[in-house]
């Protein structure tokens, strides 16, 4: 009952993408996002998650020759973030990402997460001072940093630094959040850190999480969609997907007969 | 029974490891021998050039005097100078020129078979001979813009000569920067000019320094394009100070004044059959090895200095 009265807050229609070369990575995929939900996508390696991820902020836009098709409508403007003239800068505004693995600029820890307000052209200290540490705050690295907020941000270890990464793309205020595989570079423990700052993140944005990682998708996730060869299979509620799924493929996959 | 197997087995592995071992042995032999080759020419060369030198280079008159028909006042005054101004051009030249150029080509420009090509030429234009360049830019220069046989037209001359180097320099460097942390800039919304101005060029500063100071260090030594533009051996007057006492402070005079610099110094006083001359000339060539070396030292050091904090 869920799904009918959540609102969407973005939604796949009718999804192609084609790399350069021409392959055809993500085929005709139709999926909602729904507000304040996460949503996790898995499926087994090379069936074209991270491709269908980095549609949501064209980061494809980056490299020459790719193309999508069909649209992904954004709520409740109903943008098509996928058209042409919208520009993909926009869409990078509004909608962060978090990779894989730590990817933080050998800058600061500060000048890290200012960097998204820097890019908006803001100049007031105060302001800045205080998104950064709302941000830290939100991403729960403040207590650790707050103190060495002028260091380096790589002395920090691995899981800080991915923390560093959603407080840098949290700062700025996005409507939605993309992870790609955030875990996977991580401890057990920073694992759970980070886990448990998604399921706060919900409730102030809305989240598309790429996991490999089945336990983590049962844990965190609101929404499954299951992605096989560039299709999506199955897309529900996780505790349905993963008690109940309806097709075979989901069912082989989430009880490890494949994969 | 089985035991003397397998001690017969072990025997013969340890056999066959002080065999590779011996072959580890042989090659540091022989490249160490190599080393030494190079090493020991050059350094014998460089001490013989401070011993015949050496009366000189610990005279202060030597800094401060211009050429003289006499051996024992004739000093590299403007030599030195020349070579600073000169020197000062090319890299107001290169610098801007290979550093935008670099940017243009790995950020911007579209990667079809022309840029290819221009990669292609670029690389190669870093072995064209130098006194090739020296009739480039005597046609050029000199001829067609008419800009003298001046500062202007020899540092212009070794500023071409080093924009190859600048660029591919600067291209391995910009190159090296990873591609995680171009796409987390453009991830919260960088544009390309922001990614360029606040990540590429911060980055690979370093990498270009270093570039910068290799090819200023080639071409401070580089004797054949500045003679071929005509340069002066004989300088007894310093070209116009750039800076003076009142506005506007700066002045361009200096730019076409006539030079001459250290390694054409030191050319024009080894030609000289007087035996005396020719301790100028060992003592101007203990110099520009000591510049070279210096600006080497310092490119390396410039180098560890930026890459601390930079982990790739
Ligand atoms: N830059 C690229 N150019 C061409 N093909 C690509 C490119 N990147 C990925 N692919 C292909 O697209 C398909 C989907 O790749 P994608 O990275 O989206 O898979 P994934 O589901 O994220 O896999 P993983 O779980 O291993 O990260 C794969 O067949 C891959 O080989
Ligand atoms: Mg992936």
């Amino acid at each position: 009952m869920m799904t009918s009265t959540t609102p969407v807050k973005a939604e796949a229609r009718n999804l192609s993408f084609f790399y350069n070369g021409g392959n055809n990575a993500v085929k005709n995929v139709s999926m909602p996002l729904y507000e304040n939900k996460i949503t996790a996508l898995i499926g087994p390696s090379g069936c074209g998650k991270s491709t269908f991820l980095r549609c949501f902020n064209r980061m494809h836009d980056l490299y020459p020759g790719n193309k999508y098709e069909g649209q992904i409508i954004m709520h409740p403007d109903d943008t098509n973030i996928l058209e042409k003239n919208v520009d993909p800068i926009e869409v990078r505004m509004r909608i962060s990402m978090v990779f894989q693995k730590p990817n933080p600029f050998p800058k600061s820890i500060y000048e890290n997460v200012a960097y998204g307000l820097r890019v908006r052209g803001e100049k007031n200290r105060r302001i800045v001072d205080d998104k950064v540490e709302e941000a830290l705050k939100g991403a729960a690295l403040w207590n650790e940093v707050k103190d060495r907020l002028q260091d380096l941000a790589f002395n920090l270890s691995g899981g800080q630094q991915q923390r560093l990464c959603i407080a840098r793309a949290l700062a700025t205020d996005p409507e939605i959040m993309l992870f790609d595989e955030p875990t996977s570079a991580l401890d057990p423990i920073a694992t759970a850190n980070i886990e448990e700052l998604m399921s706060e993140l919900r409730n102030k944005l809305t989240i598309l999480v790429v996991t490999h990682n089945m336990q983590q998708a049962a844990r965190v996730s609101d929404y499954t969609a299951y992605m096989y060869l560039g299709e999506l299979i199955e897309h529900g509620e996780t505790d349905r997907i993963f008690t109940r799924p309806t097709r075979k493929e989901t069912e082989d996959y989430i009880t490890g007969k494949f994969g | 029974m089985m035991n003397k197997q397998q001690t017969k087995n072990l025997n013969e592995v340890r056999a066959m490891i002080q065999r590779h071992k011996l072959n580890d042995y042989i090659f540091s032999i022989i490249g160490l021998l190599c080393l030494m080759v190079g090493l020991i020419t050059l350094l014998t060369l460089f001490i013989d050039l401070i011993l015949q030198g050496y009366p000189k280079l610990l005279s202060l008159s030597f800094y401060t005097d211009f050429p003289s028909r006499r051996a024992s006042s004739a000093g590299l005054l403007s030599a030195l100078v020349g070579s600073s101004l000169v020197m000062l051009v090319t890299f107001l030249s290169a610098v801007p020129m290979g550093v935008m150029a670099a940017i243009y080509l790995e950020e911007y420009a579209p990667k079809n078979w022309f840029s290819d090509l221009i990669e292609i030429n670029v690389s190669n234009l870093a072995a064209v001979p130098s006194i090739i360049y020296g009739l480039l830019a005597l046609g050029l220069f000199v001829y067609i813009l008419d800009l003298g046989q001046s500062i202007v037209t020899a540092g212009l001359t070794l500023g071409l000569l080093i924009l190859p180097v600048v660029i591919v320099a600067t291209r391995e460097s910009i190159r090296s920067i990873p591609i995680a942390i171009r796409e987390a800039a453009y991830a919260v919304g960088a544009t390309k000019w922001q990614v360029v101005y606040d990540h590429v060029i911060k980055y690979s500063f370093g990498g270009i320094l270093t570039g910068v100071i290799i090819g200023m260090a080639r071409a401070i030594g580089e004797t054949a394009p500045i003679i071929t533009i005509g340069a002066l051996t004989f300088i007894a007057f310093l070209p116009p100070s750039p800076v003076t006492t009142t506005a506007p402070f700066l002045n361009f005079e200096w730019l076409s004044s006539g030079f001459t610099v250290l390694p054409i110094q030191m050319f024009s006083w080894l030609s000289r059959p007087s035996e005396a001359f020719h301790v100028n000339a060992a003592a101007a060539g203990v110099i520009i090895i000591l510049v070279t070396l210096i600006m080497n030292g310092f490119a390396i050091r410039m180098r560890y200095k930026m890459r601390k904090n930079i982990k790739w």
